[in-house]
Order: C-alpha cells, then structure tokens, then sequence
C-alpha cells in the first residue's frame, strides 16, 4: 500500500445542470485502487456507480461533466484531458468492460478483426504479431480452439463466451486499469461465477487494478478485496471485502447484506430496505439515508450529511452499527 | 485440432445463399421474377451494340420509307420487317429502347450513387459530431425538402446549363442530369443515416473503440458506416428507380437528355407527338420499358426492406 495506487479519485464531483438545478451524480466520491486490487463499487439503480466509472475514463456524456475533484492515473491527473491526449491515455492505461456483451462487440467484424485492432492500436506489431496476441488473449480468457474461432462473428458465440471475448479484448492492450461495469448482470448465475472468477485470476496475474461496479453483492464477496457502498451519488461505506459484508458500519450497507436472497433462506420473507432512493433532484436534508433508515435520529436530519471524513473513515454515519456483531437491520 | 474446423467452414458465397436473407429471396416469387425483369433489362441494355438489330443513331442506315412501320409487320414499300415498329424517321423502335435504357440506366445508377456517397457521409458526420454541423446539415436538408425533388433537379440543370459553354452542352448533358438528380437525391440517404448513426454512436462497442482510443473517423468508418448500410440498401434501390422516372420525366420536359442520344424519357416525349395519330408503338413499347423497369426495382427495394426488418420477419 505504499506505492503510489493506480487509480486515485480525489473527491469527484460530477455534475449535470437541469432546468429544475443542477444535480450532483457524483458527489464528492474518493477513493484508490493498487495494483491487482480489485475495488468493488455497490449500490442501487441511480447511485452513481456507472457513472463514476464514466467520469474515470472520460466517457461522461455531455452535459455531465466532472466540476471539481481530480482523477488520477498513477499519480498524473488524468480529469482534465481532451481530445488526443485523452484518446492515446485511455487506449494504454485503461480498460473497460461493459455490461451487455450483446452490444459491446461490433457485430459484423470478427472477434479476431477486434482484438488486432485494440492490439495494433496500442502496441506497434505486425499484423501477424497481432493475430498470434489476439489467439494468446483468447486462449487466456478460456476460449477453446481459439486460433479456430478468431475469424467468427460475435453472434457465433454464447454470452457467457462472449463476455469472456470483450474481457480478452479489455485486456490486450495492457491495460493498468480495468473498469468492469457490471460484467456479469446480464449473464445466467453459473456464468456469472466462472466469469468473475475469470476476473480475478486475470487481474492477480497482471497486476491490474479493476474497478468492479455491480449491483451484486455475491459478485463483490465473491471478487473484490475492498467494497465501496454508493448511496445517491455519495460514498457511504468503504472498506476491506470481509469486514464490510461481515460487520456493515452503515445502516444501509447492512440492509444491503440482509436483502440478498440467499437459497439456504427458505420461504422466509426477503428483508427489503423500505421506500426507495431519493431522486437526485430532491435530497433529503442531512443525511441522504434518513428517511430510510431504521436507526434515525433527529440529529441526522439537522446536521449536514455525513461524510467518511467527518465520520470514522469507513463508513458515512453518525451512528455507525456495531463492529463486533453481525448486524441485524429491518427487523 | 483448429484446423480441421476451418476446411468445412462453406465458402462466402454458399454461406451467403443459405443466409436469412438468401432463403427469404428464394422464398419470395415477387422478389425473384423482379430480379429476373431487372437483370434481363439491365443486360439487354448493357449488350445493346450487340443485341440491337439497327443501329438507330447511325443518320447512314436509315431509310425514310421505313417510317411509321408498325410493329410485328413488314414495312408495305421496302418489305423490312422491325420487331416493335418504326418511329416516324424509320427508326427501329425495339433499338432505340435498348439504346435508351443504357441511358436511363447509367444516369439512375450514377445519380443513386452520388446521392448515396454524399447523403451517407453527410448524415454520419451530422450524426456523430452533433453540435453545429448536425445543425447545418439538417438544416440545409430541411430546406431542401421543401422543394418538389424534381424542381431542385430543374433548377440545378438549368443552372449548370446555363454556366457550361454551348458547344459541350448536349455532351455535358449526361453529366449535368447525374448531378441534378443526385443532388436533389441526398437528403433521405443523410436523414436515414443521421438517425441510425445516433443509435449505434450509443452502443457500448462505440464506446469501446474510443476507450481504447480510434480516431473519430476511424470509429465512424469501421464501425459505425458498416452497421447503418441496411437502411441505406433499401432506400439506395427504391431511389434508383425514383432516379429512373426523375431521369424520364426531365426529359419528357425536354431538359434532360438530348435527341441525339435519348434517353427513355426523351422517346417517350417524342412518341407522345404521334400518340393521337394512330402510331401508338412508338410511345407504347418505351413507356411499357419504363414501367417495368421501375416497378421491378420498386417491388426489388420493397421485398428488400421488408427482408431487412426484423420486426416484419
């Protein structure tokens, strides 16, 4: 932890100005992945994660923009970069994977045109250097007879192999990032785990850094080594993988956890976190959580919101849940 | 091991004939027998020195007594026997279709194209760069649009007419019609493609290309341009036989090409002279050409569109 992290976000704030206000995203979100860690960034629809993964690569769709903060890639400020400098940094130091492996691959050029592309463009070698790279990749991400199905269309393949496909292609050009954005979600459960699974060797292997944005919890126990709990554009809890899943600080991490379905859960009713999130446009005052959360006080609407830096660090609450016990929330 | 899956891949063209789009062709009777139309005209006029049993152009061949023929008899004073008649200066009818379709069929063809080439690239830029060119472009097409397709085309052909020297005129001619109908042609292609390319610039494989850095154009060349052309495609083959009648009906008005080398147009406005004087065939059998010509097209584009839908399959 000493070396300087890949990817530092230094209290990012993205904002998107609207007839009714400008809205807020991402507000104020910071955090660092080393190399070969795996952060994984959770939270609900609307949260902010895609979109922090999109302001980290310069992918913010106008008229989103990044207002404050900084982004940087090992130690250089990447935020304010435009037009080519940001085309020939992205290309070699980052990587993304997308959700949909349907609509990530070009689908009328073969998998094998794609790869040589993302190769050639980064890495100046031969078109056959590129081609022998491009079978190497596929064959790392456990397609089999590779060199057999580099001239195949992507709608040749399954999803679950064609996310694998869009992985190798995220990783060809060695990257020292990688930004999964929610790989899995739209894949069947079985595939889901031999992908994450995938994920994590790969990264460990390389040293990559990878920023994994899910929904997911299991996917996050599963892969990450720390977590960050996005709650309305804000950082509400971040810390190390086992002790946030075991002993959440933030009452709504804990919800979070208690409603996982589990199949060990029988037909016992799926605890939910009550209401839904706030829309940006309309915070609560406080803390963003308040009205949801079963340990309200009053103080937490009088005060200004919570932050990990007014707060312990870990998680954004004035009250934070017990550190010993397994929380019991909603009960 | 890998090899052996590459021998029994079937060739391009195989996999092209057992294709969707390949078995809805073979299962679409109007789709086939238009084709069938659309070739045998395209190569009768490609062939026409070949096939052509007159030379109708040539002022040596022809004989004034020939005149008035009808079709299918032999002429009563010199006992020539023509297919599908004789137009008033002996011409034979059955020639100067052949002839003339080489023309109309050039003309529709080279217009289609640089209506295609300008409106597809136009419609990309617009789409993908947005912001000020979107507006000037579309802009432009709005008010394009507003004009009747074959007035613009009048006006560019009178304006190109009337900057060309005279002596080039009736060889220029050709040329200046490709240019009204191809300029008066863009802006569905532009629109079309304007409004595909803002749905794929969206798509996450977009997104990836420029995350690992291409160039703009590069992005809209490889992958973009090849995911909107099915739209293009069948708009490409309803505009050819558009271009085909717009060809017809500026030189039915006189304005499009010149008596020297007609065009379909230009035969049927020299038949429509005798329409009412009994020599039916010499405005019949090219108006007959025409139609065929540009129903077969338009039945080609519309099975075309139809084949290309997914929500119509």
């Amino acid at each position: 932890m000493t070396d300087t992290p890949v990817l530092s976000v230094r209290n990012l704030v993205v904002e998107i100005p609207t007839r009714h206000g400008v809205l807020r995203p991402v507000d104020n979100v910071s955090y660092d992945i080393q190399a070969g860690e795996i952060l994984g960034v959770v939270g609900e629809s609307g949260a902010g994660k895609s979109m922090t993964g999109n302001a980290v690569v310069g992918l913010l769709d106008s008229p989103a923009r990044i207002t404050s903060g900084e982004v940087l890639l090992s130690g250089q400020p990447i935020q304010n970069l435009r037009g080519e400098a940001l085309r020939r940094l992205r290309g070699k130091k980052m990587g993304m994977i997308f959700q949909d492996p349907l609509t990530s691959l070009n689908p009328l050029l073969t998998i094998g045109d794609q790869l040589t592309e993302t190769i050639q463009e980064h890495l100046k070698v031969g078109q056959t250097e590129a081609q022998e790279r491009a079978i190497a990749a596929l064959e790392e991400v456990g397609i089999p007879a590779a060199r057999s199905r580099i001239d195949s269309y992507p709608h040749e393949f399954s999803g679950g192999m064609r996310q694998r496909v869009v992985i190798a292609l995220a990783l060809c050009a060695e990257p020292d990032l990688v930004i999964a954005d929610e790989p899995t979600t739209a894949l069947d459960v079985s595939v889901q785990a031999q992908i994450v699974a995938l994920l994590k060797r790969l990264c460990r292997d390389r040293g990559v850094a990878v920023m994994l944005v899910t929904h997911d919890m299991g996917v996050i126990a599963e892969a990450a080594d720390r977590v960050a709990v996005m709650y309305a554009g804000r950082l509400a809890e971040l810390g190390p993988v086992r002790e946030v899943i075991t002993a959440a600080h933030h009452p709504y991490t804990a919800g979070l956890m208690a409603s996982t379905p589990l199949a060990s859960q029988g037909k016992e009713r799926l605890r939910q976190i009550p209401g839904a999130m706030p829309r940006l446009g309309n915070l609560p005052d406080g803390c963003a959580f308040h009205p949801r959360c079963d340990y309200a006080q009053d103080s937490c609407r009088a005060n200004p919101g919570p932050t990990l830096d007014t707060c312990d660090g870990r998680a954004a609450c004035w009250f934070p849940l017990n550190i010993k016990e397994k929380s019991e929330v909603g009960a | 091991m890998a090899d052996i899956q590459q021998d029994i891949r079937p060739s391009r063209l195989h996999r092209a004939w057992n294709s969707d789009l390949g078995w809805s062709f073979r299962h679409a009777p109007v789709a086939v027998a238009s084709t069938f139309v659309v070739l045998l005209l395209i190569i009768g006029a490609v062939l026409a020195p070949f096939i052509a049993p007159h030379s109708p152009f040539d002022p040596g061949s022809l004989n004034l007594m020939n005149g008035f023929t009808p079709p299918g008899q032999a002429n009563q004073f010199t006992g020539d026997y023509f297919l599908l008649g004789t137009d008033d200066q002996g011409r034979d009818v059955f020639s100067t279709i052949l002839y003339g379709m080489r023309i109309s069929l050039f003309v529709g063809f080279a217009a289609v194209l640089l209506a295609m080439v300008l409106g597809v690239t136009l419609g990309l830029l617009a789409g993908y760069l947005g912001g000020w060119t979107e507006t000037i472009i579309m802009r432009v097409a709005d008010v394009q649009l507003t004009f009747p397709a074959i007035l613009v085309a009048m006006l560019i052909f009178g304006i190109a007419k009337g900057i060309t020297p005279p002596e080039y005129r009736n060889e220029m001619a050709i040329w200046v019609l490709i240019l009204a109908i191809g300029l008066s042609d863009w802006v569905q292609f532009a629109r079309v493609v304007r409004g595909a390319t803002l749905v794929e610039k969206n798509r996450e494989y977009v997104q990836a290309a420029k995350l690992i850095g291409r160039s703009p154009f590069a992005i809209m060349l490889r992958h973009i341009l090849p995911n909107v052309l099915n739209p293009v495609l069948v708009i490409a083959t309803i505009s050819l036989a558009l271009a085909i009648i717009a060809e017809a009906t500026l030189s039915f008005l006189g304005v499009g090409a010149p008596p020297t080398k007609p065009s379909l147009g230009t035969l049927i406005r020299i038949g429509q002279e005798f329409m009412f004087s009994g020599e039916w065939w010499i405005l019949f059998f090219p108006a007959a050409t025409l139609l065929a010509l540009a129903l077969s097209i338009n039945l080609l584009g519309d099975w075309l569109r139809d084949a290309l839908n997914p929500r119509l399959r």
